[in-house]
């Protein structure tokens, strides 16, 4: 008896407000909406070639929900960029890659943030972290060649005023990136059928 | 010379995989959906577990039934999963995988003649061991138009004077049903109305995908005491090859498969004792990331087949699907004999199961999607073909 009364009150409800049902029809609530947001996130991260059709299919949700929520979380930001993974060792391209530590002075007013963004304007600088601890900034820098990262190092990192010191360390051998193991073999070692 | 087979020993089938698997094993590019084990690696945290105790020397027998440290927590595990109660040192059976447990159970509580039910589609070791053990299986056939789900009236029909235990294997190998809450209490009513046992292998309890968690019988009013539980690591920690399981019940049973198994076994390997004890306290996240990761397949799936028009139920547990193929004319067997020829695809004709298995095939999705991906390429692919036929 109680459904058919509640479900009748809805929609005399919704009636009111055509907009706003229509509107809020396309999202899951709110609850799973967050719950939803991550499972594609999660996804995405992993593999962001996946189409909203296919993610629709392993989410249990509809091609539109999907494609809606990615586009609100690209608006948002929540989603920056789709990345591809290379493993550029096993490329013909010469590529070092350089982690420098950075201790700099705070400036009054501005913190790190002024500093930070000096470097990070670089276009060879894949990434810039504020860091706890013995230094203060970590700088991953990409280049083709050792002097190519020393040069970044002592002509332009150095010489910015409220740079005290650096230390560069070279990466010699990825084994895992972003979640990824680079040399993992992928064979199923399991037997063909079993019961 | 005198024929040295016991004659009870050479009257047990042989598997209906086996055959199989022979085929498959000689053929190249096969993409197999054939296998019942997880594709997952064991979590780190377990194998690192084992290296560690390897690494320290833990390698002696342990007491018969199991590390007592295990044995705790296998029962804390029962506990804040399914609302168990069982005491770790006189209700908690460490054994060889599942399947021993199995075994160990018909074994302490079968006299000859007793008959065992056995609802089918199901694994096939329930016959062999209750045969083995002087037991008369009885198949209780399972209907698709009930989900292979067993009802009260299917039961009640196979109930006799002999009737001493009822196997009751779900989540289920190979159809992927479940028997919910309001179902499982429909069967506990006859269960003690008829005063048999019921001996539940609950392997795929972590993995269920409905909107209520698994529920075992053995937490119904009445049931703990006529309820042997069987459960183990293989499937829901992805540990197939360490070979560990457990069983659960009644103190009087217990302690006579403890004794059977002293005998046979002495204890369930030591080093796979100790990473079970990890595998309890470290992994439930991982537990819940495989379960995830399995019902995104078996959405895929079932989309798939919607697309085919292959007439399939939709199954909330383990990781198989269970499609129908008589729309084909052609047994299970021939099927996926063709299938395997003509498309390099492995799957495990539904009779492999049971007679009642005749028309269906077992489909695993413990595959990546990439592999299932090209597999229902190939499936669709063959379907598409055996309907151009026809016409």
């Amino acid at each position: 008896m109680q459904k058919p009364e509640n479900a009748e009150a809805g929609e005399r409800r919704s009636a009111g407000h055509e907009t706003e049902k229509t509107k809020h029809a396309a999202v899951p609530a709110a609850d799973g909406r967050v719950e939803m947001r991550e499972q594609i996130l999660t996804f995405l991260e992993k593999n962001s070639k996946i189409d909203a059709k296919e993610l629709a299919i392993l989410l249990g949700s509809s091609e539109e929900v999907i494609a809606e929520e990615i586009k609100k979380m690209e608006q948002e930001q929540i989603i920056c960029g789709y990345h591809t993974l290379v493993n550029w060792d096993k490329t013909e391209e010469d590529k070092i890659t350089a982690l420098i530590e950075v201790r700099v002075t705070p400036q009054r007013g501005q913190g790190f943030d002024n500093i930070a963004e000096r470097i990070y304007n670089y276009p060879e600088v894949q990434s810039v972290y504020l860091i706890s601890g013995a230094y203060d900034l970590l700088v991953i820098l990409e280049g083709k060649t050792l002097k190519e990262v020393s040069s970044f190092v002592s002509d332009k990192l150095s010489t910015l005023e409220t740079v005290i010191s650096t230390a560069t360390h070279f990466i010699l051998k990825k084994y895992k990136d972003d979640g990824i193991i680079m040399s993992k073999k992928s064979k199923d070692e399991r037997m063909l059928m079993t019961p | 010379m005198r024929n040295p087979i016991a004659e009870k020993a050479g009257k047990i089938k042989p598997s209906g995989i086996r055959k199989f698997f022979d085929i498959v094993s000689e053929m190249d590019d096969v993409v197999s959906l054939g296998v019942g084990e997880p594709d997952f690696d064991t979590p780190w945290a377990v194998r690192d577990e084992g290296i560690y105790t390897l690494e320290r020397g833990k390698t002696f027998y342990t007491s018969n039934a199991g590390l007592k440290e295990l044995r705790t927590e296998i029962c804390r595990y029962l506990k804040r999963r399914f609302a168990l109660e069982y005491d770790p040192l006189q209700e908690t059976l460490v054994t060889v995988g599942g399947s021993e447990g199995i075994d160990l159970a018909f074994r302490a509580m079968l006299n000859p003649g007793d008959e065992v039910l056995i609802p089918q589609p199901c694994y096939v070791s329930y016959v062999p061991c209750a045969e083995l053990a002087d037991g008369v299986p009885v198949a209780i056939n399972l209907k698709a138009e009930n989900e292979f789900r067993l009802t009260r009236e299917e039961l009640l029909e196979a109930i006799t004077e002999k009737t001493k235990i009822l196997v009751l294997p779900f989540p289920n190998n190979p159809t992927g049903a479940i028997m919910s809450r309001e179902d499982l209490e429909a069967i506990a009513e006859v269960i003690i109305e008829k005063d048999i046992y019921v001996l539940s292998d609950e392997i795929y309890a972590e993995l269920t995908f409905g909107e209520e968690n698994h529920v075992s019988i053995a937490s119904l009013p009445g049931m703990k005491e006529r309820t042997i539980l069987i459960n183990g690591f293989s499937k829901s920690h992805a540990m197939t090859g360490w070979r560990l399981g457990y069983a659960c019940g009644p103190k009087e049973i217990i302690g006579q498969m403890v004794k059977i198994h002293q005998f046979a076994i002495m204890c369930a390997p030591t080093n796979s004792q100790y990473a079970a004890v990890a595998a309890l306290r470290d992994c439930d996240g991982e537990v819940a990331r495989m379960r995830e990761a399995y019902n995104q397949r078996r959405r895929y799936l079932m989309y798939s087949f919607q697309e085919m028009g292959l007439p399939c139920f939709e199954p909330f547990g383990a990781f198989y699907v269970f499609p129908c193929i008589r729309e084909f004319g052609m047994s299970s067997e021939e099927f996926a004999t063709r299938l395997l020829e003509e498309e390099r695809v492995a799957v495990v004709p539904g009779d492999a199961f049971g007679d009642c298995g005749e028309g269906f095939l077992r489909i695993s999705y413990a595959y990546s999607l990439e592999d299932l991906k090209v597999a229902l390429g190939r499936l669709g692919r063959f379907v598409c073909k055996l309907r151009e036929m026809k016409k």
